[in-house]
């Protein structure tokens, strides 16, 4: 087999291994919150993704939208019964104070977009 | 001492010298330690000692140097936001429009069959290229600007599919019209494909367009209810009487309210007497008699009377404030739709990739002679078909289509959300003042015990009654004019509180009232007490008419029950639902009510604040609930249920609070929206099937696997008609729609 056909196959390979791995292989690593606040940065998604924080303790997620995209303009946190805009490149704090242990997913508006808060 | 910054707007402010007066003003109050005005932003800012300097403090400094401050932030920064929001409406709008404009012309001048009416031009293609680059790097810079992001993040959803989709066509096309004679060598026209990138990107953007404005609508709930709210609070304050902004009233400042005005905050009252429709908090429409030591709530309407209050809950705290919270969280508290489209392009999108690299493998390894032209072509090819634009349009034609067809019929829906939800709703759970009733007591029944015409009696009575303050009053008087009765003058009228009226007609002694009046002035009624008792029984008031000493008739008020009540229970029983009614109103009136209507269930006593734990018992149950109601005690109750279904009679607010509202008032649409969420659910559903299928069975004919058997090839031209036919046949569907009868 000529040497640029194994090169392309070569190249394919690791081009779908890499697709597989880059979108389909995501862990989520959580961030551990030991103080009372985080800031979560709102642009593609939320960074940190996942947060970890105690159970019972009040917590304050303090969002940070940087990224102009409509369906980040709203963040949703069902589980608190949270809906709050958040306008672009300004602080929207909530405060949550979950009572259980457990995962809880939020999103925004569009349920597009999700982060994830792990109570332990 | 902790220091306590605040900002707040300074409104009156023209020149730098105001900087300086109010700023002189602000630094001159005890505790305050800084303070700064910016005249370009109207705000002013206090650094100072948290427990020194109060709200009143500041605003009567500002107010001193002959400005007004604005404490309460709210209104104007939901107001901020709708703006906002507004001018990115109209920056999409554009952008649709010149997408489509644009990408029409291209499509004129590219698409065969059309392309010979086309000026030259049209069909240059470097003229196409002109026209094709601002679209996809103006109007579609919305997609690389989600798409991006979202990469890094590794993730990909419906707007990385689309800026893939279109940069893939746009610079294949630019790749052609540069280069055209690299593919006619396998045999292939040259031909470039910016129609296609424009039109997806003009009918994306344009489905975009409509979810926002419908969006735009969810907060208006909100901003409504704080509009609600008094602007200006009389209060005595030193001894006189003075006009501020409601932001200004305190806990403990007296208030003084007129006829025909708004209460500003919550209180009770000191002096005076008044009736107070308080609809807008309460939903029930009869004012309510109040004197002092009641209680009277921010937002109500003083009817007649004037009467003084103490402020005792003011901003936050008031009941109004509590009910746009509770709205709120219930609000958040609603679980969004997934949606379908999106979840599936999570995956979607790392699979076409790996499919078109997979393809571009493939065919330069196996394919024929310019294999490198056949692997680049087709990876092409799979991409362009693999476009979601028909994934994009299956749920917002239809969703478009369907809101379309309902405001025909006075069903007004404000998300696709509560469509999606609404076919599955299993019961319905009806307010009852004002929702199936008509939310205004009328006379039902004039029973004459001794022999006079009736409408004598009713003319005796509104003659008596027309002096009276009181709500029912009104119904009596309402209703002799309505039989062009003329109501004659009256002496010694005498309203006694809890009993009735008594007063002198024609020389005649009356009485109007209850069982008290007649047993207070000495008037049997014992023999006619199984009448009283069976009117009651049917949920009316029954007002015994006393002449001279005798008890001459019987006129029975009642709110009664909607021409189209009946149906639309019936309605929704056929499509097998269940019906429940919840009303503050007690046991007896209810069941009367839900006889003559053969609910299922009612929930009767039920305190406005009591209705959404009510609904959420409901939904712990099992049971997929459908609220209908009116005024802002439902609000709440209407967020919370599966689907809030508001009646056009009642307030705007509730209509607002609501994911669907009955603007034509009739009951029988409750039953028709939900059959129309079903129909528009199965449109979305075979829009859905269709677009995936469509990927399913031509990504793989795209990627070659008919080559080998029939020498099939799709080329990218085929692709992007294949493209173009799918989104019209999902458009197409979805207009379908409308010949469809619910």
């Amino acid at each position: 087999m000529p040497l640029d056909k194994i090169i392309v196959i070569i190249a394919g390979i690791l081009g779908i291994g890499f697709t597989y791995w880059f979108f389909l292989m995501k862990k989520d690593r959580a961030i551990k919150i030991t103080g009372s606040s985080v800031i979560i940065v709102v642009s593609g998604g939320y960074n940190p993704e996942v947060i970890s924080i105690p159970v019972g303790k009040t917590t304050k997620l303090n969002f940070m939208r940087t990224d102009p995209t409509e369906c980040l303009s709203e963040v949703v946190i069902g589980d608190f019964n949270i809906r709050r805009e958040l306008p672009l490149n300004k602080t929207v704090s909530v405060k949550i104070t979950p009572a259980k242990e457990g995962e809880y997913t939020y999103s925004c508006g569009m349920n597009m977009y999700h982060g994830k808060i792990i109570v332990s | 001492m902790a220091e306590t910054k605040k900002t707040f707007s300074v409104q009156g402010m023209h020149c730098a010298s105001c900087v300086v007066l109010i700023e002189r003003a602000l630094k001159k109050v005890p505790g305050v330690r800084d303070a700064t005005v910016n005249i370009a932003t109207n705000k002013a800012t206090v650094t100072f000692t948290a427990e020194a300097v109060s709200d009143k403090l500041i605003s009567s400094a500002v107010d001193g140097a002959g400005y007004q401050a604005i404490l309460n932030q709210e209104v104007e920064e939901e107001d901020e936001s709708r703006q906002r929001k507004l001018a990115e409406l109209g920056t999409l709008r554009r952008k649709v429009a010149i997408s489509l404009i644009l990408g029409g012309l291209i499509f004129w001048g590219s698409f065969p069959g059309l392309m010979e009416t086309a000026p030259e031009m049209l069909k240059n293609f470097f003229v196409q290229l002109v026209l094709a680059t601002p679209v996809q790097f103006w109007a579609g810079w919305t997609f690389y600007r989600a798409a991006i992001p979202a990469f890094r993040h590794r993730t990909a959803n419906m707007d990385s599919l689309v800026a893939i989709g279109t940069t893939v066509a746009y610079f294949y096309s630019l790749f052609v019209t540069v280069l055209p004679d690299m593919v006619s060598v396998i045999g292939v026209s040259p031909l470039p494909y910016f129609d296609v990138a424009t039109i997806i990107i003009g009918l994306i953007l344009l489905g975009r367009y409509f979810e926002d404005k419908a969006k735009l609508g969810t907060s208006d709930a909100i901003r409504k209810l704080i509009g609600l709210q008094a602007k200006t609070a009389r209060v005595l304050r030193s001894g006189q009487e003075i006009d501020i902004p409601i932001e200004q009233v305190v806990r403990g400042d007296i208030v003084r309210v007129r006829p025909g005005e708004k209460i500003p905050v919550d209180g009770t009252i000191e002096t005076g007497l008044s009736a107070i429709d308080e609809s807008m908090v309460t939903g029930e429409s009869l004012p309510v008699e109040k004197g002092a030591g009641d209680t009277v709530f921010g937002a109500t309407f003083n009817k007649h009377g004037t009467f003084t209050f103490k402020a005792t809950k003011v901003g936050k705290d008031t009941l109004l404030a509590q009910i746009i919270k509770l709205v709120e969280e219930a609000q958040g508290s609603k679980a969004p739709i997934q949606r379908v489209a999106d979840a599936v392009s999570s995956v979607f999108v790392p699979i076409v990739i790996i499919l078109a690299i997979l393809t571009f493998v493939l065919w330069y390894v196996f394919g024929p002679e310019t294999s490198l032209t056949y692997a680049i072509l087709n990876m092409i090819t799979v991409l362009i078909i693999a476009c979601p634009c028909a994934m994009g349009l299956a749920t917002p034609t239809a969703i478009m289509v369907g809101t379309g067809k309902g405001a025909e019929h006075g069903i007004l829906i404000k998300t696709a959300a509560s469509l999606e939800l609404a076919h599955k709703v299993n019961t319905v759970v009806f307010d009852k003042t004002g929702t199936l009733t008509n939310g205004e007591p009328k006379v039902t029944d004039i029973i004459s015990l001794s022999g006079e015409v009736k409408e004598t009696l009713l003319g005796l009575a509104a003659s008596l009654e027309k002096g009276s303050e009181h709500s029912l009053a009104d119904a009596i008087v309402k209703d002799a004019r309505g039989h062009k009765l003329s109501l004659r003058d009256v002496s010694d009228f005498k309203a006694v509180p809890g009993q009735g009226v008594t007063g002198v007609v024609d020389g005649a002694k009356l009485m109007l009232g209850n069982r008290k009046l007649f047993d207070s002035e000495g008037i049997s009624f014992e023999k006619n007490e199984d009448i009283i008792a069976r009117l009651e029984r049917e949920g009316k008031t029954a007002m015994l008419l006393g002449k001279d000493m005798a008890f001459v008739g019987i006129i029975a008020v009642a709110d009664t029950l909607k021409d189209s009540a009946e149906l639309g229970v019936k309605a929704l029983k056929d499509l097998g639902i269940k019906v429940l009614m919840i009303t503050g109103d007690n046991k007896r009136t209810a069941n009367a009510i839900g006889t003559a209507l053969g609910l299922d269930d009612i929930l009767a006593e039920v305190m406005p604040d009591q209705k959404e734990i009510e609904i959420k018992k409901l939904q712990d149950k099992g049971r997929v609930v459908a609220m209908v109601g009116d005024g802002i005690n439902d609000a709440p109750a209407l967020a919370s249920a599966d689907v809030g279904i508001a009646m056009g009679s009642g307030t705007d607010i509730a209509m607002e609070a609501a994911d669907i509202t009955l603007i034509n008032k009739d009951i029988r649409s409750v039953a028709g929206a939900i059959a129309l969420s079903k129909t528009t659910m199965r449109t979305i559903k075979q829009n859905l099937f269709w677009a995936f299928g469509y990927n399913v069975i031509l990504i793989p004919v795209a990627m070659g696997v008919l080559y080998p058997f029939f020498k099939v090839l799709l080329n990218p031209i085929f692709a992007s008609i294949a493209m173009a036919v799918s989104s019209i046949s999902v458009v197409a569907n979805s207009l379908y729609l409308k010949t469809r009868k619910f």
